[in-house]
């Protein structure tokens, strides 16, 4: 769709300021000015823009037409859980009773604020078996800073010292090894075996008493389950270690089983992945951490319990600390909260099962064109590797980009880094088969292209508002905000 | 309308937001030669597959409106009466056009923009907010945002060891509470020292990496930057500065004295007080320093038609690519809300930042005057201030808080750990004549 005049988004808001225009209207002071201060306290330019609102509103409407979205677009990003986010969780966390409330009000002012994030405590705590749940955090990897924290904590609390370092599987996301650097453990990469499960023997050569525990991502980034599982947290256990679990891929696991069952400590959860809040182009997002009992004491500050029939916000025994400004990001917890009340156990559990059915049957209608490196049946979703396509001059990257052509966000691309041009597949229970199929047999014609027409393909995209962008310039000669002797 | 639900059994539940019907499930597995859901789940281990699971059951729309509503209504809304709280969370005007704007599907539902070529929209949002956080603050680049303002302090005390490969960091006492407990923690497994100094006269050495201050301080009062970002440099130290962005509207810019990170909450920018969360942090450095910033950056750059376009740039940077050794492990931020900022400063704009400012500083100090004249009253802070201010109270502020509710009005922030029978008064653009007035007459009754 093109626009015209005003409505084209080229020019940056600095560049479409009119002196003189006005984009909101204020109420004159009320009381009698009072003495303004020393005037070398003041600043004289204010360099924001003068838009009125019709152009405000045009511009940015523009501008978000320029996305794909999952509103818009199929977005089977891997690892990433692209799944509907309903409404009502949005219109709920905008009820004035809960956008409209100040963080230290008093208690007894925020009983329903407090007794909401007590039961989705609660039901978190049910839901992956590691009943001690904090909400402080603030995404994933925040959560992850603070079940490191505590595996620290927990440790030298017990007067052992030399646990300074944390294994975790060459598959793992960055964030995991740079969360354990944050909380001050050096890291070890851990290799996966020729079935995408933690090697036992290289965990056996790590498991000694210098280690303070593995970061474990289940179903893998592979989206597989270790079915070693239980033995890699019974060898960590008997080191002296303890088992943390990135939650990204519980939309796997919703109601099939308990992360506390199987042996693991401390997990977070990603509440704008697993629980349908918006990821709002990056973001907010929250990363609840759950915890075994016995590392309650260690949770950040602050955690929702209950006197009698008050809700109060406290800070456990031996806790790590606050890591965030405040309570946790409640407008995401919210909405979580909203998700799982309007779905209950068995909404839960048809989740999982329809996330699962859903990249089993698209894995198995697309292994006969992309190689797939691990061919055992999948959990949420499916890693190709584009090798045979690559071959024939086309790499993953290049298919990913065709792909937008057709209609489908790209899959996440080259990622685990333990698969050569890895196309990371997530559907999730939100789509139809129908859309499945329409994109099963896009990445079937995108093979025949690579054959019959790479040029095609190699220049893709050809339809999105961009063709394929200067990465080395960007970096090469950063720019990164408008200045006016740089106007063009 | 919300879907009916003709069975709620643990086999089979038809939920509104997943297509698949049973119909379409059978015929999806027999495609996989396979005759139930639950065997693709058979690589876990039996005894621990399918536990119970015990949730309340299912509401449907409706009735998600009615509990979640009742809920609601057990809040005090700082909107439903006079509203004085600050410190870290403000109350502000937001114009409508912002949730009208970011609850857009196409921004609201779009991933992190990694496919620029899909993403277009974010990447020159991010853009738009970095020039605009640089332009608020006086400095040179800015990143597409932090969880909030503490967080973004705390990264920013950590890049500035980073930066002057030192390990102590000099904290302000007048630095907001909750943002030097963040700092601890984040520091407390790095061997970094945080040390607490005064801001009248800073303890400073030639090991310290960083002058961690705020401005306005905590208590809202506007400290000499220049003098303290001077004696900062003096040790070979960074000046790191946490700056309310409102205060932006007319006060001189962190920039301007020389500070070297300035970070700060985005909150005041259109954002609802929302019960401390979802926020944004800002965070702006110098030029030189970019390699060492945390979390992302937009770029523009051109196509290869030569079209301008906006790319995710400097990622090397960042964890998905650097791991262990990345400037942060920082990975989602808190993009809408940077989005909600951008969409507020365009729509305030050049005037209305001023006006805002100025409404809240006149405003304030009309109160402060009021309030510091009645008897029992007294101001103990002296100099210049933005829209916070300390007013010590004759007797235990939590006792006048309470007696302020009973008249609906939401008091200031107890104090008293900091300053004797202290209470911390915040007055924006919010409070009318008539709301201040009335705080002042509550006030005057408590003696």
């Amino acid at each position: 769709m093109r626009q015209g005049g005003n409505r084209k988004t080229e020019k940056l808001l600095m560049q479409r300021s009119v002196p003189g225009r006005v984009g909101t209207v204020m109420p004159d002071l009320d009381v009698p000015p009072q003495p303004m201060p020393d005037g070398a306290l003041l600043r004289s330019e204010l360099p924001l823009p003068e838009i009125s609102e019709p152009e405000v509103v045009q511009y940015f409407t523009g501008l978000s037409l320029l996305n794909f979205s999952i509103d818009t677009h199929f977005y089977p990003l891997g690892s990433c859980t692209m799944k509907y986010n309903p409404k009502i969780n949005d219109e709920i966390a905008f009820l004035t009773g809960f956008a409209g409330i100040h963080p230290l009000q008093p208690i007894e002012q925020s009983q329903g604020a407090l007794d909401l994030m007590y039961r989705l405590q609660g039901f978190l705590g049910e839901i992956t078996g590691l009943p001690a749940v904090g909400l402080s955090t603030l995404a994933g990897a925040h959560g992850e800073l603070g079940g490191m924290l505590m595996i620290r904590a927990h440790h030298l609390a017990n007067g052992d010292t030399g646990r300074t370092k944390v294994a975790i599987p060459d598959s793992a996301h960055g964030t995991n090894p740079a969360s354990a650097a944050m909380a001050g453990f050096d890291v070890v990469e851990l290799a996966s075996d020729s079935n995408g499960n933690v090697d036992l023997d290289a965990l056996h050569k790590v498991a000694g008493p210098d280690l303070a525990g593995v970061m474990i991502t289940l179903p893998s980034t592979l989206g597989l389950f270790d079915t070693n599982i239980v033995e890699v947290c019974r060898i960590v256990h008997e080191a002296g270690g303890l088992v943390y679990g990135d939650g990204a891929n519980m939309n796997a696991l919703l109601g099939r089983v308990k992360l506390g069952d199987l042996g693991f400590d401390v997990a977070h959860l990603n509440l704008h992945k697993t629980f349908s809040t918006p990821h709002g182009g990056g973001g907010p997002g929250a990363g609840p951490v759950c915890a075994a009992e016995r590392l309650a004491p260690y949770l950040a500050a602050p955690v929702i319990t209950k006197q009698g029939d008050s809700f109060e916000l406290s800070t456990p025994e031996h806790s790590i600390g606050k890591l965030g400004g405040f309570h946790g990001n409640f407008g995401v917890l919210v909405r979580a909260y909203t998700y799982i009340r309007t779905l209950g156990a068995a909404g839960v559990k048809s989740i999982s099962g329809n996330a699962v059915l859903n990249a089993n049957y698209l894995m198995n209608a697309l292994r006969g064109t992309y190689h797939l490196p691990y061919d055992r049946t999948c959990m949420h979703e499916a890693v190709f590797s584009a090798d045979r396509q690559k071959k024939r001059g086309s790499s993953g990257l290049e298919i990913a980009k065709r792909l937008l052509d057709y209609g489908f966000h790209a899959p996440t691309m080259y990622f685990p880094l333990i698969v050569h041009e890895a196309l990371m597949i997530e559907p999730t229970e939100s789509e139809t088969k129908e859309t499945i199929d329409a994109f099963v047999q896009a990445l079937i014609d995108i093979d025949r292209e690579v054959t019959e027409n790479k040029e095609l393909v190699n220049n893709a995209p050809h339809t999105t508002p961009v063709a394929r962008l200067d990465e080395a310039k960007a970096a090469r000669q950063p720019d990164l905000r408008w200045q006016p002797e740089a106007a063009d | 309308m919300t879907a009916t639900r003709p069975n709620t059994s643990e086999s089979h539940f038809q939920s509104h937001y997943i297509p698949n019907t049973t119909d379409e499930q059978a015929e999806m597995l027999a495609a996989l030669g396979i005759d139930s859901i639950d065997s693709l789940f058979a690589d876990i281990p039996a005894e621990f597959r399918n536990p119970p699971l015990d949730l309340p059951a299912p509401l449907s729309e409706l009735e998600i409106q009615q509990e979640l509503g009742g809920l609601a209504a057990k809040n005090r809304p700082m909107g439903s009466g006079p509203s004085f709280l600050g410190a870290g969370s403000y109350n502000h005007f937001i114009p409508a056009i912002v949730k009208s704007l970011i609850t857009r599907g196409e921004f609201i539902t779009a991933y992190t923009p990694y496919q620029a070529e899909a993403s277009q929209g974010t990447l020159q949002v991010i853009y738009e907010f970095q020039t605009l956080i640089c332009n608020l603050y006086g400095m040179e680049v800015a990143n597409a945002g932090m969880y909030d303002g503490a967080t973004s302090l705390a990264e920013a005390a950590l890049m500035a060891c980073r930066v002057t490969k030192r390990e102590k960091i000099a904290l302000a006492d007048t630095v907001s509470p909750a943002y030097s407990a963040v700092i601890r923690t984040y520091c407390q497994s790095q061997d970094i020292a945080v040390t607490t100094v005064s801001p009248s006269a800073p303890d400073l050495d030639s090991e310290t990496a960083c002058l961690v201050l705020q401005y306005p301080n905590f208590f809202g009062y506007i400290e000499d930057l220049q003098s303290l970002t001077d004696a900062a440099h003096a040790q070979g130290a960074l000046a790191v500065v946490s700056c309310d962005p409102t205060a932006m509207g007319m006060f001189q810019t962190p920039g301007h004295y020389g500070a070297d990170i300035v970070t700060g909450d985005g909150q005041p920018l259109g954002i609802p007080a929302s019960y401390g969360g979802p926020y944004v942090g800002l965070f702006a450095t110098k030029q030189k320093y970019i390699r060492q910033m945390p979390s992302r950056l937009s770029g523009r750059t051109v196509d290869k038609n030569g079209k301008t376009g906006y790319v995710l740039t400097l990622q090397t940077r960042e964890q998905h690519i650097r791991r262990e050794r990345a400037t942060s492990n920082i990975c989602t931020n808190e993009a809408l809300y940077a989005l909600a900022a951008t969409i507020y400063l365009a729509a305030m704009g050049k005037h209305g930042v001023r006006q805002v400012a100025e409404l809240c500083y006149h405003k304030a100090h009309y109160a402060a005057a009021k309030i510091g004249e009645l008897p029992g009253y007294s101001l103990p802070i002296t100099g210049p201030f933005f829209q916070e201010f300390v007013v010590q109270c004759p007797v235990a502020p939590a006792e006048i808080n309470a007696k302020l509710m009973e008249r609906n009005i939401l008091g200031g922030l107890d104090v008293s750990s900091q300053a004797a029978n202290g209470m911390l008064l915040c007055v924006t653009e919010m409070s009318s004549k008539d709301d201040i007035d009335a705080l002042a007459a509550a006030l005057s009754e408590f003696k």
